[in-house]
């Protein structure tokens, strides 16, 4: 990365403390993400949804979050109040959660929802707010923008719900968005159109992406530079371009355990995982 | 061993009438490995649902191992046939032991000598005794997924339904569940219909599938036509290059396939 970061997250914690002990579930996570296509890839309980979290001070209690720096464009997002928390989240950098179902508000009319992200952030008339949540939807490609502002969350598919959450997410004009699984409810066709239209839109206003992703390949063939997390912890950053040459043997075990189409029908190879890959790096 | 004809499934009556499975015919021989592919709201769910007798609101003619079925079935039926459920968080009994689960089946069938069954079966799914008096909660999503099949197998059914098998599991997971679905296969020489979403799982562990889309069979191909790329439908062609990961160039080409009445 040659330009100066957006975002720089070094040794980043997140412990949970719970009846049973601490949880971990970030163990010093360190990266920068400019305005660029970054993936954050890992299975199940890996940390990569906290770490998304952690960066907009989104960590329910008892969560607790500390870090060296964790700091976009200059504003230290630890130190920050409240107040300045509330300028930066929506305005500056903002989130697309997985299931639109659980996301958007299902007894307000779609079209109002997005209306009043941009409202909060922009001084603007009911009337204008209208006619840029119209061209917002018509930018996410829904083909019917006018009855789509007038439906309720239940009336539309899940693709579409998914397109509203990323219009909603990106009337603000954010510098930053982070995609948390935004795709991975949906069907293999529509996840693509969906990611074709968030690429088309980082690409022309100059935003950096997160994308947080289960789906090694999916992020492969999507992003610029993949980050590959396992119990809290990175294990390797890579261009994603690169990823078939990566070294550490658990990315290397992700990558080998995927069925392939063009692949044999022989056994696939199991990750071994390695209990050294848990010893926290300090 | 399965043979069906002309399968239609609706749901609902009059105006909201829904056509989930509009007249489908296959075969699939003994020991082989069928799979089915689609979308949400393909049908392919559904199919599997009409076949393992879980849903009597069908049409069509259906023959298991060579006796016509009906829409109700009986006990003996479900000696010889068993499905497994694509979500393992919610197909077990969660106050029920491992023990008791596997138990079940065996005293509905009176097989007898279920202490020595539930023990092999456990080895065979390779969890082991030690599982037995676990409850569904003390176990991870493999481990139940391997139960949800020991369940299945403890009957020594010769065929097994399997919908969405892995698709709740995590990938280094799904490969071990897969190396295990294709040992019992072997082992056992069982007759599979797996039905997924994903291209890869199906083109891994099927000889033959059947691409559905709006409850209709658009292409039967195997899986060499698959990896080979020569699929002749432009949905299965567009399900394969969709597949294959991001492609910013092909996305543009995408089509909607609607539904033909």
């Amino acid at each position: 990365m040659a330009e100066d970061p957006l975002l720089t997250v070094e040794d980043l914690r997140v412990d949970f403390e719970t009846a049973t002990g601490v949880v971990q579930a970030v163990r010093g996570a360190s990266f920068q993400v400019g305005r660029e296509k970054l993936g954050i890839v890992g299975e199940s309980g890996s940390g990569k949804s906290v770490t998304g979290r952690a960066i907009l001070g989104l960590v329910p209690p008892p969560g607790k979050v500390e870090a060296k720096r964790l700091e976009f464009e200059g504003t230290d997002l630890l130190s920050a109040d409240h107040r300045q928390m509330r300028e930066i989240r929506g305005r500056r950098i903002s989130m697309v959660m997985q299931d639109p179902k659980f996301s958007l508000n299902p007894v307000m009319k779609v079209g109002h929802q997005i209306a009043e992200a941009y409202r909060t952030h922009a001084q603007v008339a009911a009337g204008e707010a209208k006619r840029r949540t119209i061209e917002m939807l018509a930018a996410v490609r829904i083909r019917d923008p006018e009855r789509v502002y007038e439906a309720y969350p239940h009336e539309v598919s899940g693709g579409m719900g998914q397109r509203i959450m990323i219009a909603m997410m990106l009337i603000p004009d954010p510098d930053l968005l982070i995609a948390d699984e935004p795709t991975s409810a949906l069907d293999v066709t529509v996840q693509l159109q969906i990611l074709a239209i968030l690429d088309d839109l980082v690409s022309e206003r100059g935003m950096g992406l997160i994308f947080i992703s289960h789906d090694l390949n999916l992020v492969a063939s999507f992003c610029d530079r993949v980050l590959i997390m396992y119990a809290g912890q990175v294990m390797e950053v890579l261009d994603a371009r690169d990823l078939k040459r990566a070294k550490h043997p658990y990315s290397r075990g992700l990558l080998n355990c995927l069925p392939r189409i063009d692949g044999g029908r022989g056994e696939l190879t199991v990750l071994q995982r390695d209990p050294a890959w848990l010893e926290a790096k300090r | 061993m399965i043979w069906v004809h002309d399968l239609k499934v609706t749901f609902g009556k009059g105006a909201h009438t829904v056509k989930a499975v509009r007249g489908l015919s296959f075969q699939v021989a003994e020991g082989d490995s069928f799979g089915i592919v689609g979308e949400s709201g393909s049908g392919k769910s559904t199919v599997l649902r009409a076949l393992a007798g879980l849903n009597p609101a069908w049409t069509g003619q259906v023959e298991i191992a060579g006796r016509q079925q009906a829409a109700r079935r009986d006990k003996a039926f479900y000696k010889l046939l068993q499905m497994v459920f694509q979500d393992p968080y919610g197909s077990l009994h969660p106050r029920h032991t491992i023990d008791r689960i596997l138990a079940e089946p065996v005293a509905i069938h009176r097989l007898g000598d279920a202490d020595r069954r539930i023990d092999r079966v456990l080895e065979e799914v390779g969890l082991g005794p030690g599982f037995r008096f676990r409850y569904p909660h003390q176990l991870s999503g493999g481990q139940r997924q391997r139960v949800a099949i020991a369940r299945a197998l403890v009957l020594e059914p010769r065929i097994l339904l399997l919908d969405e098998p892995t698709s709740a599991l995590d990938v280094s997971v799904q490969a071990e569940v897969l190396n295990l679905l294709a040992r019992l296969r072997q082992e056992r020489e069982l007759t599979y219909i797996l039905v997924s979403h994903n291209l890869a799982v199906v083109a891994h562990m099927c000889e033959r599938l059947a691409v559905m889309n709006h409850g209709r069979l658009v292409e039967e191909l195997t899986a060499e036509q698959l990896r080979a790329a020569t699929p002749t439908e432009p949905y299965t062609r567009q399900l394969l290059t969709a597949s294959l990961g991001y492609d910013r160039a092909a996305i543009d080409q995408f089509e909607d396939f609607e539904a033909t009445a």
